[in-house]
């Protein structure tokens, strides 16, 4: 079986192969989704073709600050992390969980909509946001959940990064800037040199395989293969950010006390937007309603914030009222307790939280100080 | 009656643990000024039975959810099995709870998280310690030692409450009693007609050991009560590991999935509500985790 699936060697298509992948998975029945600039940023969204994907564009970031900027090439993938994430396809930011409705001896709930979940492809996910998915998989993936069916139908291109941004810190993380084998269906190297605008493209299950066979390609050879090799691990040399990742969890665990934390809450405005752009961040509220007339109510799940001061209410009160205290929780869950909750850490360098934070927290500058503060003598 | 609907297992269809099933109100039964006990039977497809420390989700038509520890139960199917959830009206869905009569359908979904772990006491003395409402959670550890009493060496029930007027079970403890239970009641402030004990709960501690090493205790009322009784119970010799407390935080899937009731390391409607002090303790010592 896997024998005749198998394609040995990596694959290489050109810039107009892209449209033929696109179309080819449309065809299959995927939504296609992928970045696009849309809004002053590049944005995921659904596709109807290649040609929607940010050619020529690039992005210049700083703690607070993201532009676009035109690049002196074509690359399709010559940007880093946007302001969104792929877990607002597989982990909507609204979803409703079920309705109901009053019944004489009460309410009934009504029966389970007969909602096929959608079937995504995911065109350019990011070695970062490819070990996020499967963080949120460790946590949402339950066994019957529309998660995991959602999860279950996506077919996923990766994406290796070649041009990390100036928040950048994967290298760091451990989670890039190549892609974890198996973790994708197809992986892609963009390549624009004197050669031309290709792709290599690695093949990472039967599903991927049998999907490139219908895009033409032809072999790669050693050389481009040495090439796009080449250029994935000198991403790993320039990486905009570093975190030292080593004893981060005993780090976070004996913070509990650090004077940094007062130092970074007079600045942070507990907004909330790490969290929502962040990849991994999977925190919901539950919500009850009803229309006006009574006779209809709906229970939804949104995401929401641990930086809310409603986040941690307990009767006659919130257990975290401080804003330094939702710092705190914040940023000792991704980098300390996610690991007892879940197996790993909960940060994997994409550098958004930074980007999109309106004051510029940089928690790679926090972690420092929390270190300095706990070592010296 | 509606007729019972099956879960629907299409790959869309909610999984059990996020859909409520409903019940009905069979009866209901004013503890105190504002709390309620209410026996509920299921009108369809029954929830898991749960185990004596465990919690459901309770949901009032078109008001909301709350978490509540289960104080009662009894086996059977559809129509046999009775779920006993004891409320106080702190806010819009406990009160809502509180106000419902027999007849009134509730959505329940559950049972979720750790129990008491009431097995490990096996031939040794059980001390059970309640604050206020705390008593309700521990009401089937009562139950249980009770009826299975040959097991256990010693039974002792110490009863805290800030008032006589805020005492739950009042008519139980008797029954208790004469069931070689050693009940013991204090309350904060006696008030006219009191004629027991006044004094905090822990004061009760003391007295109640006989012997440390063989004492397996648990511990349920407001957070501050549950560590200076933890605290009492380790001076007397009581080990950590030997102390079970029930802790409460924001809790709202009941699935590990919201994120709302962490401590720490903790998820508490999976990792707790049922926690060992030793593991409970560096945890509430926290200001603010």
């Amino acid at each position: 079986m896997a024998a005749a699936t198998a394609i040995p060697v990596p694959r290489l298509i050109d810039a107009a192969g892209l449209e033929d992948l696109c179309q080819v998975m449309a065809a299959e029945g995927y939504h296609v989704i992928g970045p696009a600039v849309q809004d002053g940023a590049i944005v995921l969204r659904e596709l109807s073709s290649a040609a929607e994907l940010p050619f020529g564009w690039g992005v210049r970031l700083e703690p607070g600050g993201y532009q676009l900027r035109h690049r002196d090439d074509t690359a399709a993938f010559g940007h880093s992390a946007g302001p969104q994430s792929w877990k607002r396809f597989l982990h909507p930011p609204r979803e409703r969980l079920w309705s109901a409705t009053r019944t004489a001896e009460g309410f009934d709930l009504d029966g389970a909509e007969d909602d096929e979940p959608p079937r995504y492809a995911f065109l350019g996910v990011r070695p970062c946001d490819l070990r996020a998915i499967a963080i949120q998989d460790r946590v949402l993936a339950q066994p019957g959940s529309r998660y995991a069916a959602r999860r279950a139908r996506l077919f996923i291109v990766a994406v290796n990064c070649t041009e990390p941004g100036e928040a950048c810190f994967c290298a760091s993380m451990g989670t890039g800037p190549g892609a974890e084998d198996g973790a994708y269906d197809l992986a892609l190297t963009e390549l624009v040199d004197e050669q031309g605008h290709r792709f290599l493209v690695q093949v990472g299950s039967p599903r991927g395989a049998d999907i490139l066979r219908q895009v033409p390609s032809e072999p790669a050879g050693d050389a481009t293969i040495q090439r796009a090799r080449s250029a994935v691990a000198a991403a790993a040399d320039r990486m905009g950010r570093h975190m030292e990742a080593d004893g981060l969890r005993e780090l976070m665990a004996d913070s509990h006390q650090a004077a940094r934390w007062d130092d970074v809450a007079a600045r942070c405005l507990t907004c909330g937007n790490c969290t929502m752009a962040c990849p991994t961040c999977f925190c919901t509220a539950i919500e009850d309603t009803t229309d006006l007339t009574g006779e209809h109510a709906e229970r939804w799940e949104r995401w929401d914030s641990c930086f809310d001061l409603e986040f941690s209410y307990l009767h006659g009160g919130s257990v975290r009222p401080s804003p330094k205290s939702r710092y705190r929780q914040w940023l000792t869950h991704k980098l300390g307790t996610w690991h007892d909750q879940f197996g790993s850490s909960g940060c994997v360098g994409c550098g958004r939280c930074i980007v999109w934070c309106p004051v510029g927290i940089d928690l790679t500058e926090e972690v420092k100080a929390l270190r300095a503060e706990r070592d010296q003598p | 009656m509606t007729l019972t609907r099956e879960p629907v297992s299409t790959p869309g269809a909610l999984a059990p643990p996020m859909r409520p099933s409903r019940y009905v109100v069979a009866a209901r039964r004013s503890e105190t000024y504002d709390t309620v006990t209410l026996m509920l039977r299921p009108a369809e497809t029954p929830i898991e039975p749960p185990r004596p420390g465990q919690f459901t989700m309770l949901y009032v038509y078109g008001v909301g959810e709350v978490p509540v520890s289960v104080s009662g139960f009894r086996p059977g199917g559809s129509g046999g099995q009775v779920l006993v959830q004891t409320i106080r009206a702190v806010g819009a869905v406990t009160r809502a709870l509180c106000a419902a009569a027999p007849g009134d359908m509730i959505g329940v979904r559950g049972p979720f998280g750790t129990d008491w772990q009431l097995h490990g006491a096996d031939g040794r003395d059980v001390l059970v310690v309640a604050g206020g409402i705390g008593l309700a959670p521990l009401r089937p550890v009562l139950l249980t030692a009770l009826a299975e009493r040959a097991r256990y060496d010693r039974v002792v029930l110490l009863v805290g409450a800030r008032s006589p007027d805020e005492l739950i079970f009042t008519r139980e403890l008797d029954t208790w009693r004469r069931r070689d239970a050693d009940v013991r009641v204090t309350v904060d402030h006696g008030g006219a007609g009191w004629t027991g004990q006044v004094g905090l709960v822990t004061r009760l501690i003391d007295d109640a050991i006989e012997d440390p090493a063989d004492t397996a205790a648990f511990v349920c009322g407001p957070e501050i009560m549950m560590r200076l009784c933890s605290e009492a119970l380790v001076d007397r010799g009581v080990p950590a590991t030997d102390i079970r407390v029930s802790l409460e935080r924001n809790m709202q899937c009941g699935a590990a999935l919201c994120g709302h009731c962490q401590l720490g390391p903790l998820l508490l409607c999976r990792d707790g509500p049922v926690v060992s002090y030793a593991d409970a303790a560096p945890l509430v010592a926290k200001k603010e985790l």
